[in-house]
Order: C-alpha cells, then sequence, then structure tokens
C-alpha cells in the first residue's frame, strides 16, 4: 500500500503547493513572468471581478438543472425499468449507452446535428409543426448545455437508482397495498424513502463532476454567451489569457468548493465502510 | 418479484420502457446512421431515416483528413496504460487493506477517496508548467501517468471491495489442508480475484477512454487521443454532418462495446461501494 500512498501524496500535495505559491504572487507568463509577491490581492480580484459572479450563477444554474432533470427523470426511469417487461436488458443497455459517449463527442453531436438551427433534427420538428426553429446555443445557451450534460448523466443516475430499487423490499409494497395504500402513497412513504441514500450519493457525485464541466462548452460554445462556469473562468484565465496568479486564486476558490462537498459524501461513504 | 402480473400490464411496461429507450438512444443511432449517408441526405429535409444510399465514404475521407488511426492508437496506449499501470499499483495496496487491516486503512481510504474531489482546474497550471520543464507536453507516457493518478483512488477502491468480499476463512481451510504461503496466493485467492481485477480494468480503460480535461489540455499533435479528434471537428467546413458522424461514431464504438460488459461494475466503481 505504501507505493500508492505515497503516488497519490505526490500527486496532490505538489500541485496544490504551486497553485497556492502562484495564487500568491504576480504572476503572468507572457508579460514579464513571475513579478512578485502580492499577497491576497489574486484573491480579491477574482471575486470582484465583473465575471466572477455571473461565473457563479451559471455554475449553480447548470449544476443544479443537470441534478433535477437526472434525479426527477432517474427515479421514474428506474421505475419503469423495475417493472416486468420483454426485453428488459436491451432496454437498459440503450438507457445508459450515453454514459459511454465521451464528453467531447456528445457535445459535439447535439450541438450540430440536433441544435443547429438549419439542419439540426430540432429544427426540423420545429419546422414540421410550423415554428420557427431556435438558435439553440445563442438564444437559450444555458437550457442547451443542461440538456447535453443531462443526457450524459441521466443514464448514471438511473443506473444507481435501479440498483437501489432492486433491493426494495417486494413484500412491504404487497403489504401496504393489502392495507389500502394507493400507488401514490406506496411510491411516496415506502419508495421514496427507500431511494433516500442512493438520492443522495447520486446527488454528491454528480456534483463534484458537474462543477468540473469542461469539455461540453470547451467544444460549444467556448464560454460565450454566459455558458463560463466556475472551472471555465478558470481555464481562460489561466491558459487563455496567461493570468496565473489570478487564475490560480480561482483554483484554490474551487478546491475548497469541491471539498465541502467532498466531505459530506465521505461522511456517507464512511458510514457504509463500518457495516 | 413475486407479484403476479398480468400479460396487459407487461406488454404496456414493454411498450412504454422501449420507446423512452430508443428516444434516450436515439442521438447515438442517428449518428451511426447519418455516417452512412451523403453529406447531401445527411441534411436533407425532411430527414431520411433508413433508405438512403449506404456509403463508406465518409469513414475514408475522415481516416484521410485527420490520420484516425493514429489517435486511436493513441488512446488505446494512454488508457490501456494508465489502466494496467494503476492496477499493478493497487493490487498490492487494495490487497494489504482488505487482508491485514490496520486501525488506519479507513483513514487511508477516505484521504484516496479524496483526492479524486480534487478539481483538475485547480492544479491545471501546475501540471502543466512542470510538463513543460519536464519537456513531456504532448507525451504519451505523462498522460499515462497522469491519467493513472486521476483514476488510482476509483481502482483501489474497485479492488478493495471485491478483495472484501473473499472470505477468510477459505484462506484456513486451504492452510489446513497444507497449502503454503504460495499456493495460497497461487491456487485459492488469485482465481477468486480475477473477475474484481477484470471488472476494475474495464470499467477504468473506460474512464480513461472519455477522460476530456487533461487529454485536452496537455496534447496537441503527437500524443491526441480521440477526445482531441473529435474537438478538432468543432469549427464546421461546409457540408460536414456526415463526416462528423463518421469520426464519432469510429471514437465511440470500441467503448460503447465495452460499456455494455460494465454495467455493474459501474454502480459499484462510481459509488464507491456505497450503493450494491
Amino acid at each position: 500500500m505504501a507505493p500508492a500512498v505515497f503516488l497519490l501524496l505526490v500527486w496532490m500535495l505538489v500541485p496544490l503547493c504551486m497553485t497556492l505559491w502562484f495564487s500568491l504572487r504576480d504572476y503572468r507568463p507572457l508579460r514579464g513572468g513571475d513579478l512578485g509577491f502580492v499577497g491576497l490581492e489574486n484573491f480579491a480580484r477574482f471575486v470582484s471581478s465583473s465575471s466572477f459572479w455571473p461565473a457563479v450563477l451559471t455554475t449553480v444554474l447548470i449544476v443544479g438543472g443537470v441534478l433535477l432533470v437526472s434525479i426527477i427523470f432517474g427515479v421514474l426511469l428506474a421505475m419503469l425499468l423495475d417493472q416486468p417487461m420483454w426485453g428488459q436488458g436491451i432496454v437498459r443497455i440503450l438507457v445508459i449507452a450515453p454514459f459511454f459517449v465521451m464528453p467531447t463527442v456528445s457535445a459535439l453531436v447535439w450541438k450540430n446535428m440536433f441544435m443547429d438551427p438549419t439542419n439540426g433534427v430540432f429544427a426540423h420538428i420545429w419546422r414540421a409543426f410550423g415554428a420557427d426553429p431556435v438558435v439553440w446555443l445563442t438564444d437559450v445557451p444555458i437550457l442547451s448545455l443542461i440538456l447535453i450534460i443531462s443526457w450524459q448523466w441521466l443514464p448514471f443516475a438511473t443506473l444507481i437508482l435501479l440498483t437501489a430499487f432492486q433491493s426494495l423490499d417486494s413484500e412491504q409494497l404487497e403489504a401496504a397495498e393489502m392495507d389500502g395504500a394507493n400507488p401514490l402513497a406506496r411510491f411516496f412513504f415506502i419508495a421514496l424513502p427507500h431511494l433516500s441514500r442512493a438520492i443522495t450519493i447520486v446527488i454528491l457525485i454528480q456534483t463534484i463532476f458537474l462543477l468540473a464541466v469542461f469539455a461540453e462548452i470547451f467544444v460549444t460554445t467556448g464560454g460565450a454567451f454566459g455558458t463560463r462556469t466556475l472551472t471555465y473562468l478558470i481555464y481562460q484565465r489561466v491558459l487563455e489569457s496567461q493570468n496565473v496568479g489570478l487564475g490560480s486564486a480561482g483554483g484554490v476558490y474551487a478546491i475548497i468548493l469541491a471539498n465541502i462537498v467532498a466531505l459530506f459524501l465521505m461522511r456517507i461513504v464512511g458510514k457504509n465502510l463500518d457495516r | 418479484m413475486a407479484r403476479a402480473v398480468t400479460t396487459q400490464r407487461k406488454a404496456l411496461n414493454t411498450a412504454v420502457a422501449w420507446t423512452v429507450g430508443l428516444l434516450i438512444f436515439f442521438p447515438i443511432l442517428w449518428t451511426v446512421l447519418t455516417s452512412f449517408k451523403t453529406e447531401a441526405e445527411a441534411i436533407a429535409n425532411p430527414p431520411v431515416i433508413l433508405f438512403f444510399d449506404w456509403t463508406l465514404e465518409n469513414y475514408g475521407v475522415v481516416q484521410e483528413r485527420s490520420n484516425y488511426m493514429r489517435f486511436l492508437w493513441n488512446s488505446v496506449i494512454i488508457a490501456g496504460g494508465s489502466t494496467l499501470l494503476g492496477v499493478l499499483i493497487a493490487v498490492p495496496a487494495a490487497w494489504s487493506m482488505a487482508f491485514v487491516p490496520s486501525k488506519r486503512t479507513k483513514d487511508i481510504l477516505l484521504w484516496m477517496l479524496s483526492t479524486k474531489m480534487l478539481p483538475a482546474v485547480g492544479v491545471l497550471y501546475p501540471i502543466y508548467l512542470l510538463c513543460i520543464q519536464l519537456g513531456v507536453l504532448d507525451n504519451r507516457v505523462a498522460l499515462v501517468v497522469i491519467l493513472m493518478l486521476i483514476n488510482l483512488p476509483i481502482i483501489v477502491w474497485m479492488l478493495y471491495t471485491y478483495f472484501r468480499e473473499i472470505p477468510g476463512e477459505i484462506l484456513e481451510a486451504a492452510r489446513m489442508d497444507g497449502a503454503g504461503l504460495k499456493e495460497e496466493l497461487l491456487y485459492v485467492l488469485t482465481p477468486m480475484a480475477v473477475p474484481g481485477i477484470a471488472s476494475t480494468i474495464l470499467l477504468n480503460f473506460i474512464l480513461a477512454w472519455n477522460e476530456a480535461f487533461w487529454t485536452l489540455n496537455l496534447t496537441s499533435v503527437d500524443a491526441a487521443p480521440l477526445t482531441a479528434f473529435i474537438a478538432s471537428y468543432s469549427s464546421p467546413e461546409g457540408l460536414f454532418f456526415a463526416k462528423l458522424s463518421a469520426a464519432s461514431t469510429m471514437a465511440i464504438a470500441p467503448i460503447l462495446i465495452l460499456g455494455w460488459f460494465s454495467q455493474k461494475q459501474l454502480v459499484r466503481g462510481l459509488t464507491f461501494g456505497a450503493v450494491k
């Protein structure tokens, strides 16, 4: 176990210390390099820049939107897939398939083949109903991104919720049915509480991945039209405008944010280890 | 499920589930279909669904334009290399944590998990800079190592949950029958551990194949895998839906097939054993 621990320790500590170091300096590789120690100025400037709050809002909208869609539809889909039917295995594969599509591919396929305002599938559908096609990525950019990312993450939520559903005691449901509980009551008072742990885990794991969403924005809007998330903003500061000090300060914020989420996740996983 | 279900009910379930399933799968299906069309048919209005002249032309053009095979080879090396290297490092770690747990085992496992939560963008510049300093920007070996480190926590966790299911009694039984440490490892533990190791390799290969932050930011030409290959199609050049589809199909086909085999591992691997 020593080599694994050692490698991870180095992998975590070295870049982390470098980010912390850069965040305290005025460092611009293309404009004179390291211009010296500036204290916490980068941290203050990152937060007070005009693009900070919009980026926070975008991040919250995208993460929240995708979570909402994937949990609601994930529960419904899991319930559906748990029913007896013909060809269950194949349906399950169809539903899970999007998860295995690489992010750059799904973003490009959606952007061009579906959301293209002249030749996309959506444009065809809109025109078939006599409506003007929507210019998805410019008119409703955040909604479009939520749609694309939800499509990628719905399978994950569904699969985990389905696994949880399958451990639900059917006798309990039958007993409730005999006692006269209607389907809605059975869902809210038996199924949903049983799923609560799985839902919590889906929320926590997806939040960590969704906060880091990058490729989907990179190949669709490139951060334009108000789709710049915190992650993307930091990326632009660091690599595009090469303001490493400022970007590193943003990175430190991102690390703190991710750790807050991670703390809750660890608590749940840790509890599970004891059993 | 012990509940009696009428055939009618089952038929209804089947119809609804298949409709929803096909709807979700449609973008993939549509991409694959479009890849066999000509560019004119690809943007035809109304769209042609099945009855068009199937052609392989796009695949040829894509291979010629961007040398698909080189990207594919890079993807295979990066995903395969990082997974195998990761497993080699993780097996002893997971093994000792599962069979010789100490008081700190749980803390170490949770700490490993926490390294996975480190947002990549937070350490983008340091890694970028280190790669430049070491002269390994756009280098396959560097990506193998980086992706291995990113997935190492998941690999250790998955192996740990699998190894922990191997009952300790079976070792005692083998010992009673006179097995030494070598026989124990070779004939008792290894066969029982193989399925778990195989599932771990499968899931992590998929994760590494689809990784699109480091592969996009740390490669340009020599080491660029399929994620970067596809990103190069993000600026349209005239008629290109069919070619984009062909390129996309070529990038996802290998992994979709592997994905079919790894549904179960997905739950265990990505929830760190918290949902079974």
